[in-house]
């Protein structure tokens, strides 16, 4: 097995009311430093609540953001400016909102053709028959090539801004809530569909979700995220069936499920990210919390075989 | 561009500035060849003479040269030079707007302080400097109004732009490769053309206004050059004397610029695209009603909803919403409504109380009854007054029922005393009260908070205070929890339900989450195309769905703990509602659809367990 994609230490501070001379007036740890390493042919999957920093974490991957610190391997390759033409080739990203990632006055063709052109210098009939052969991949006709995107479903939509990442013949591919905006009887179709197109250009996913229904039925691998940080990783069938974590734990209570009664009202917000707890980020809300909770932030360690957590007093298995 | 004329002239006064405008630019280009007088003729003898005297249709000015011929090359003048100020300043700006909007940093803030600081200097006074520095002269009257018009356009432009810079596809255009030039011109520029039209259109009669200042001043076109100011200007001294040497230009800057600001609000409205979707006309305080007579009521109930049909009528098209929707609830129950989008939820959560907009929307049939009191077609006073004190609605966006300027708590308070009449001290009580009701801790000192200052969690907590501030016996919940996190779903789900509890609330949920529906509901009502195709209990529902729709849409929701998989789909589409197909809705994308599915509309059937279909699951 070779690694496809690797973070040491990636971190990313944001600078809040910045002034023309000067420091900012503060400044937010969106990603504290997380390291990760996803395989190839792998599917990572990347759940937590929104302003926990995962579309920060993903932005950074594909070089659309330049990381405070830490660096960024893919196959072995450090990528370290960030570019995101050179990114372009290697690593792509598939938006949350299929809509809004499409200009509104270019037709679908005129959007997929420029990858090809630019990342790989297609022309007249290759370049034809290559969008040719992307359309089918993704089960799009070809007559939709040459209309606008409002004229497309949410699910379509989708289906086109697939294709025009994997036009740029990346090696993995980040994708962002990719079928959050879609409805239920359309997002299997997408799902199935990005589990084809992985077997067939053997790609690796990094798959980012609140949905922990669906992040589980797609990974491989689960990294949990609390507060920019990776709080618990482990394989797929364990990380919500067996929780080490107390906030993974919370979560998995939370998700609604025919026939379990309403649980997991626990109260407690995020903590102020201006003004973030010394300690464990979770510890205000957290039942097993302890004074190392609030002193020492926690590591994330192994507690076993290949599942980490980053707690003080992890829950038994 | 016809759908564009076609709107433009829909607006009479946009039309009437667009011929009057017309007319004198047609003249102003033909000015050379019409056989007129030359207009720098002098001939003293003939100083003054009135209009309509032979030979001078206008009259002459005070040395004797033709108003007529001078007003014809004078509006040319004044009309290039206004147009090509706009276009200057507009181009500028705009350039301007879009490298600060779309670099941001450093480059936007060093730019912006430089724009806001030409944006403090009184206008005509910054204009005056700027032509004193470079000294008098047309030209140089046209760059001082360009460029104290500049700093406009740039605001403009700007904000535009940072909002199309944070769009998803200019990062998809990093991601395919285009560089910073490419992505300026190809996905940036296209994008704020039409508001840079429109600011144009807006601005460029006060430009043409402005020039003409500046000549009247004596600043801008030089003698014997006649433009519309300069000829204003030399008649100042003989308006008491020869008055019609002043109004002749007067009257024409103000068509010109009366017809110039007509037919750019004209082109604004044309191209705004809230007031292209036929929203011109305001909207109606309660939904249109157009129906023959209303049903007879189908049983009791609370709430009853008898074939209630809501539709959109856009141009020629006619959407059908809502078709033939019965729902019943009773006191303290809690009705799941569940459906994909557009199938037409949130449309019959708004009919009940009047609440859809109008135009476009019509409720075509049915009958809505409150305690067996028909609310469709009732004034609005009446609906005003149940809103609220028997019915409250809680939105997907709390943003939405929160104005963004005012306390909570006041806002609170606000909504107890539309109902009541109690003092200010009472219902501040009240409100600090249900603040704590709804759980958010600290009431007291949160009261004092403005509606950003609270996360998603805690806005819609204040959301279901306000629904409860006047104690309704209905809440209407239309996806109270879809934008929110696991985490606090859960939280608000377990408040809503205590809350039914405590206080013997009906709720109609609407969700698409059936998750959801299975922990909070005691019956559920699956809607598809705009139609109820299955109703029951939902435990019942859920566990044996008679449906095919509801079978295969429970399968696709995938449940946490089953680990890696395959997920079911349905293939195909939602059908459009403006183009329903007779008979069923689902047989397109059902694998049990035969011909008799397609032929005629099909009953809602059976006692408790209701479905809509021939070969419904499980029935052999
Ligand atoms: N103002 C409007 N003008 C024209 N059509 C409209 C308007 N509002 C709603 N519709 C149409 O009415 C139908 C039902 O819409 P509705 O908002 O009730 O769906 P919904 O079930 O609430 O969907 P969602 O889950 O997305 O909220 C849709 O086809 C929609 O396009
Ligand atoms: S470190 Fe302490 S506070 Fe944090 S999750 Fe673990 S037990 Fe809870
Ligand atoms: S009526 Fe026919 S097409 Fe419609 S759901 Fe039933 S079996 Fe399928
Ligand atoms: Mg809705």
């Amino acid at each position: 097995m070779t690694i496809a994609l690797k973070a040491t230490d990636l971190a990313k501070t944001f600078d809040i009311g910045k002034r023309l001379i000067g420091p900012p007036r503060a400044q937010v740890h969106a990603v504290h430093p997380v390291s990760f390493e996803v395989q190839t042919g792998e599917t990572l999957g990347v759940v937590g609540e929104s302003g926990c920093g995962k579309s920060t974490l993903a932005r950074m991957l594909v070089g659309l953001l330049p990381p405070t610190s830490g660096s960024i391997e893919i196959e072995g390759r450090a990528l370290d400016r960030a570019d995101p033409a050179a990114f372009g080739r290697l690593i792509q990203y598939v938006f949350q909102d299929p809509v809004s990632s499409l200009n509104p006055r270019k037709t679908i063709r005129q959007i997929i053709e420029v990858p090809l052109r630019l990342l790989h210098g297609l022309r007249g009939k290759a370049l034809d028959d290559r969008i040719a052969e992307l359309f089918d991949a993704v089960n799009l006709r070809p007559e939709f090539l040459s209309r606008y995107p409002h004229e497309f479903s949410g699910g379509q939509a989708q289906r086109i801004g697939i294709a025009r990442a994997l036009a740029a013949s990346p090696r993995i591919v980040i994708l962002d809530e990719p079928v959050s905006a879609l409805d239920v009887s359309v997002q299997a179709q997408v799902l199935n569909l990005l589990a084809d197109l992985k077997a067939e250009f053997n790609l690796t996913y990094l798959f980012i979700s609140h949905d922990l229904a669906v992040v589980e039925a797609v990974s491989d691998r689960i990294a949990v995220l609390y507060f920019g940080s990776i709080v618990e990783t482990g394989p797929a069938e364990k990380v919500f069936a067996a929780p080490r974590h107390p906030y993974t734990s919370l979560l998995a209570d939370s998700a609604p499920v025919v026939g379990r009664p309403l649980g997991g009202a626990q109260s407690g917000e995020l903590p102020d990210p201006l003004n973030p707890p010394p300690g464990c980020a979770f510890a205000g809300r957290c039942p097993r919390a302890s004074d190392v909770c609030r002193a020492k932030v926690p590591e994330l360690r192994a507690v076993e075989g290949d599942q980490f957590v980053a707690c003080h007093h992890p829950l038994d298995p | 561009m016809s759908l564009f004329l076609r709107l433009l002239f829909r607006n009479k006064l946009a039309g009437f500035g667009a011929v009057v405008l017309g007319v004198i630019v047609l003249l102003a280009l033909l000015t050379p060849i019409l056989p007129l007088h030359l207009p720098n003729e002098t001939n003293t003898a003939n100083r003054f003479l009135r209009p309509m005297s032979e030979g001078h249709l206008l009259g002459t000015d005070h040395l004797g040269r033709d108003l007529l011929s001078r007003l014809m090359w004078g509006t040319r003048l004044s009309l290039a030079v206004g147009f090509a100020a706009a276009l200057v300043a507009g181009l500028l700006g705009a350039a301007i707007g879009v490298m600060a909007g779309y670099f941001g940093g450093r480059t936007d803030n060093v730019t912006m302080r430089g724009v806001d600081m030409l944006m403090a200097f009184p206008y005509i006074l910054l204009a005056l400097a700027i032509v004193a520095v470079l000294g008098p002269g047309l030209l140089n009257a046209l760059i001082a109004v360009a460029v104290v018009n500049i700093p406009f356009f740039a605001r403009n432009i700007r904000g535009v732009t940072v909002g199309i810079a944070h769009r998803e596809f200019i990062d998809a255009a990093k991601l395919a490769g285009m560089g910073h030039t490419r992505i300026l011109l190809t996905e940036v520029v296209p994008n704020i053309v039409p508001v840079v039209v429109i600011a144009m259109s807006t601005t460029i009669g006060w430009m043409i206004l402005e020039t003409a200042g500046l000549s009247f001043l004596g600043l801008g076109s030089q003698p014997p050059q006649a433009d519309l100011g300069s000829m204003l200007g030399e008649a100042r001294s003989a308006l008491i004397t020869a008055p019609h040497t002043s109004i002749v230009p007067g009257v024409m800057i103000l068509l010109i610029v009366m017809s110039v600001n007509l037919l750019g609000d004209g082109i604004r409205d044309a191209l705004d695209p809230r007031l292209r979707s036929g929203a011109l006309a305001r909207p109606m305080a309660t939904t249109r009603v157009e129906r023959a007579e209303a049903p007879a009521p189908k049983g009791e109930g609370l709430l009853r909803i008898d074939d209630l049909e809501t539709q959109f009528h856009v141009g020629s098209r006619i959407y059908k919403a809502v078709n033939k929707v019965s729902l019943d609830l009773k006191p303290g129950e809690c009705l799941g409504l569940i459906g994909e989008s557009g199938s037409g939820k949130s449309v019959t959560a708004l009919s009940v109380m009047g609440l859809v907009a109008s135009p476009p929307g019509v409720i075509t049939g049915g009958a809505v009854r409150l305690e067996g009191r028909d609310l469709i077609g009732a004034p609005y006073e009446v609906l005003r007054s149940l809103r609220g004190r028997k019915v409250a609605y809680i939105f997907q966006d709390p943003l939405s029922t929160l104005h963004p300027l005012y306390h909570i708590g006041d806002q609170l308070i606000e909504a107890i005393r539309v109902h009541e009449h109690v003092t200010h001290a009472q219902a501040h009580e009240r409100a600090v009260k249900l603040l704590e009701d709804v759980r958010i801790p600290n009431a007291g000192a949160r009261a004092k908070a403005y509606p950003h200052e609270l996360s998603g969690g805690m806005r819609q907590r204040v959301g279901i205070a306000m629904a409860l501030a006047n104690d309704p016996d209905i809440i209407i919940a239309d996806e109270p929890t879809t934008a929110l996190d696991v985490t606090v779903q859960a939280q608000i789900l377990a408040l809503l339900s205590d809350l039914r509890r405590d206080r013997g609330l009906a709720i109609l949920f609407i969700t698409h989450d059936f998750g959801v529906v299975g922990q909070l509901c005691d019956r559920v009502a699956v809607m598809y195309g705009g139609r109820i195709v299955e109703a029951g209990d939902t435990a019942e529902v859920l566990a044996a769905p008679a449906h095919p729709y509801t079978k295969r849409l429970i399968a696709c929701v995938p449940e946490l703990g089953g680990g890696r998989r395959e997920l079911a789909a349905i293939p195909g589409l939602p059908p459009a509602v403006d183009d329903l197909p007779a008979g069923c809705a689902f047989a397109p994308r059902c694998d049990k659809a035969q011909t008799a599915c397609r032929a005629d509309e099909i009953d809602l059937t059976g006692d408790t367990h209701k479905v809509r279909c021939l070969y419904p699951e499980g029935a052999s």
